[in-house]
């Protein structure tokens, strides 16, 4: 259980944020000035603020009111930053030593040679940070991260500086982590594939202020929050299991508990949980089931909002359709609308194209 | 040979007492130009700008004027010279300790410049990063810290040191002129200079003073490469 409540100023930037999380892996988002680097480096100590309280599992690492300030290398919360932030006199190997060698014998439950095998830097140890590439020096700094065996790990934008090829294996790394290592992990990012795939709770930041809390699927259907999630593809996300897999034709379908998706191949087991995000422009709307039609996805729900876009005026309205416990939005032009006539509480069939849903749509939950 | 050690003794003991000097000089500077470059570096106080000022004082000052102020501070009959002789008995006055002391007063700001411009390089989140991992911040400065300062730390001594080899000003005004005790290089050449039928002898100390002045500039600059070879351009070594 991570608790938070700080304030602090920088300038003219006034940060004051308050949440609290037991979830596995929380995501501070937000657009870049929203004090989502700011408040991890609050948690992690390495910046002070005026007034606050932190509190992780109980234990009180900050207390402006009762004089507590746990220095950042007694917290044992370790820190992935942005670009890795190896230090350039040491090899991979004595970075990687350097957290571990700080850890009481008691304390360290995460065995090197396991790191080095699942982070795959056996070829790299007696390498100098200058000779790595971007991706090879993220791998090796969350290896290091690890290795000082914290209780809570943070993640400062670990993705940023990575071309796409570079983000998906990293990805799969922090997947790793979380999986192999149940480490609780909280971390920033301003993207929302990065979010919705791997975190379990959303912590919304404007301003300097904390906005929402909730889970990924509640923040990020919000309409509401649009202004702040939507800058970005509109969308939902689904947490499904995948149900079974048809090799002849490579697809799968993944379950959820109002109905069941097929997508194209993505590479996961069936029983495996995964988290789908469908973009709102691939939803579209019919009153009627149809048939003769290449879209694979039709699902039935019942309409639980309209939203008329900004004031009320523009083309494009979208509307949020309840199938089951989840929640799909589509985005389609208010003639369409108009011509349907949509009422919230009327049931009508969600279409998705399966070949909207491709590999960047599906996330291991 | 002839020409260069006519008066052997003579001038090896000016050479051995100069390097004396500016080695001594380089060394009790170092540990304070360390620690004071570091806060310049890394915290901001109150009076900093003062405080900086007074650093580089030694730099714009007329060299004189420091030797003069050492001779009122630092004489037997000086407010600090004074105890340090009634409580341990040390006089720097007019010995070889003096001209040190003034030669590194001389050079200070010079070391501290350059060892602030390393640490100032030095990106303030690997530090952090040291302190999230488990390291206390003295753990950090000795670890992290210093190592990447390396640079610095070599070019801002061996400056200082090439800077007390050519002291003159504040080591005349402060300890004077005393053959075998206070008369480095250039103080020996001044000397020669002064006396009809020097001119040979006082060339002799110049030419000598030029190669230990590259001397220290060379051993600069090779230092300064290995240190940096071992973390910024390593991949020039392997690319």
């Amino acid at each position: 259980m991570l608790e938070v409540d700080v304030q602090q100023r920088l300038g003219n930037f006034q940060l004051q944020a308050k949440f609290a999380s037991a979830a596995p892996v929380v995501a501070l988002f937000g657009r870049s000035g929203s004090g989502k680097s700011s408040l991890i480096n609050l948690l992690a100590g390495i910046a002070k603020a005026d007034r606050g309280y932190i509190a992780y599992d109980g234990e009180v690492l900050l207390d402006t009111a009762a004089g507590i300030d746990v220095p950042p290398e007694a917290r044992r919360i370790g820190y992935v930053f942005q670009d890795g932030m190896l230090f350039p006199h040491l090899n991979v190997r004595r970075n990687l030593a350097y957290g571990e060698n700080h850890v009481a014998s008691g304390d360290r439950y995460i065995d090197r040679d396991k790191v080095i095998t699942l982070l795959g830097l056996e070829d790299l140890l007696e390498r100098r940070p200058a000779n790595l590439s971007g991706g090879e020096k993220q791998r090796v700094a969350i290896g290091r991260a690890l290795l000082s065996c914290p209780r809570l790990l943070l993640l400062d934008e670990p993705l940023a500086s990575l071309d796409s090829t570079r983000k998906s294996e990293i990805l799969q790394y922090i997947e790793l982590l979380r999986d192999e290592f149940r480490i609780p992990i909280v971390f920033v990012s301003h993207a929302v594939e990065e979010v919705t795939r791997l975190a379990d709770e959303i912590v919304l930041l404007d301003r300097g202020q904390v906005t929402a809390t909730g889970g990924v699927e509640a923040i990020m259907g919000r309409l509401d929050l649009k202004p702040l999630t939507g800058r970005y593809e509109a969308g939902a996300v689904i947490e499904a299991v995948v149900a079974s897999h048809d090799i002849a034709n490579d697809l799968v379908s993944l379950a959820f508990n109002g109905g069941t998706f097929i997508v194209p191949g993505v590479g996961a087991l069936v029983g495996e949980r995964v988290r789908l995000r469908v973009r709102a422009r691939d939803v579209s709307i019919a009153t009627v089931k149809p048939s003769g039609i290449s879209i694979l996805n039709a699902l039935p729900g019942t309409i639980i909002e309209i939203s008329a876009g900004i004031g009320g005026v523009g083309p494009i309205v979208e509307v949020r359709i309840r199938i089951g416990d989840a929640v799909l939005i589509a985005r389609i032009t208010r003639y369409s609308a108009n011509q349907l006539s949509l009422t919230v509480g009327q049931p009508v069939f969600a279409l998705v194209k399966a070949i909207s849903l491709d590999r960047h749509s599906v996330g291991f939950a | 040979m002839g020409f260069f050690f006519s008066d052997a003794g003579g001038d090896i003991g000016i050479i051995l007492l100069s390097l004396k000097v500016a080695f001594w000089s380089a060394a009790i500077s170092l540990p304070f130009a360390i620690g004071i470059a570091y806060l310049l570096a890394r915290r901001s106080f109150p009076g900093k700008t003062l405080f900086d000022a007074v650093v580089h004082l030694p730099l714009v000052l007329p060299p004189v004027v420091i030797g003069f102020a050492l001779l009122l501070l630092l004489g037997r009959k000086g407010p600090i010279g004074g105890l340090l002789e009634q409580w341990f008995g040390i006089v720097v006055a007019f010995k070889w300790t003096g001209a040190a002391i003034a030669s590194a007063i001389m050079g200070f700001p010079l070391m501290v410049r350059a060892i602030r411009l390393s640490i100032g390089a030095i990106d303030p989140k690997l530090e952090s990063a040291a302190r999230t991992l488990g390291a206390t911040r003295l753990q950090v400065f000795a670890t992290i810290t210093l190592p990447l300062a390396a640079n610095g730390i070599i070019s801002g001594t061996l400056l200082a040191f090439a800077r007390s080899l050519g002291e003159f000003g504040a080591t005349i005004t402060f300890v004077s002129n005393i053959p075998g005790e206070t008369q480095t290089l250039p103080l020996a050449i001044y000397n020669f200079t002064q006396v009809p039928g020097g001119e040979a002898e006082a060339l002799k100390l110049c030419i000598i003073a030029v190669l230990l002045s590259i001397a220290a500039l060379a051993a600069s600059e090779w230092l300064t490469r290995r240190a940096s070879f071992n973390t910024h351009s390593a991949e020039r070594r392997h690319a």
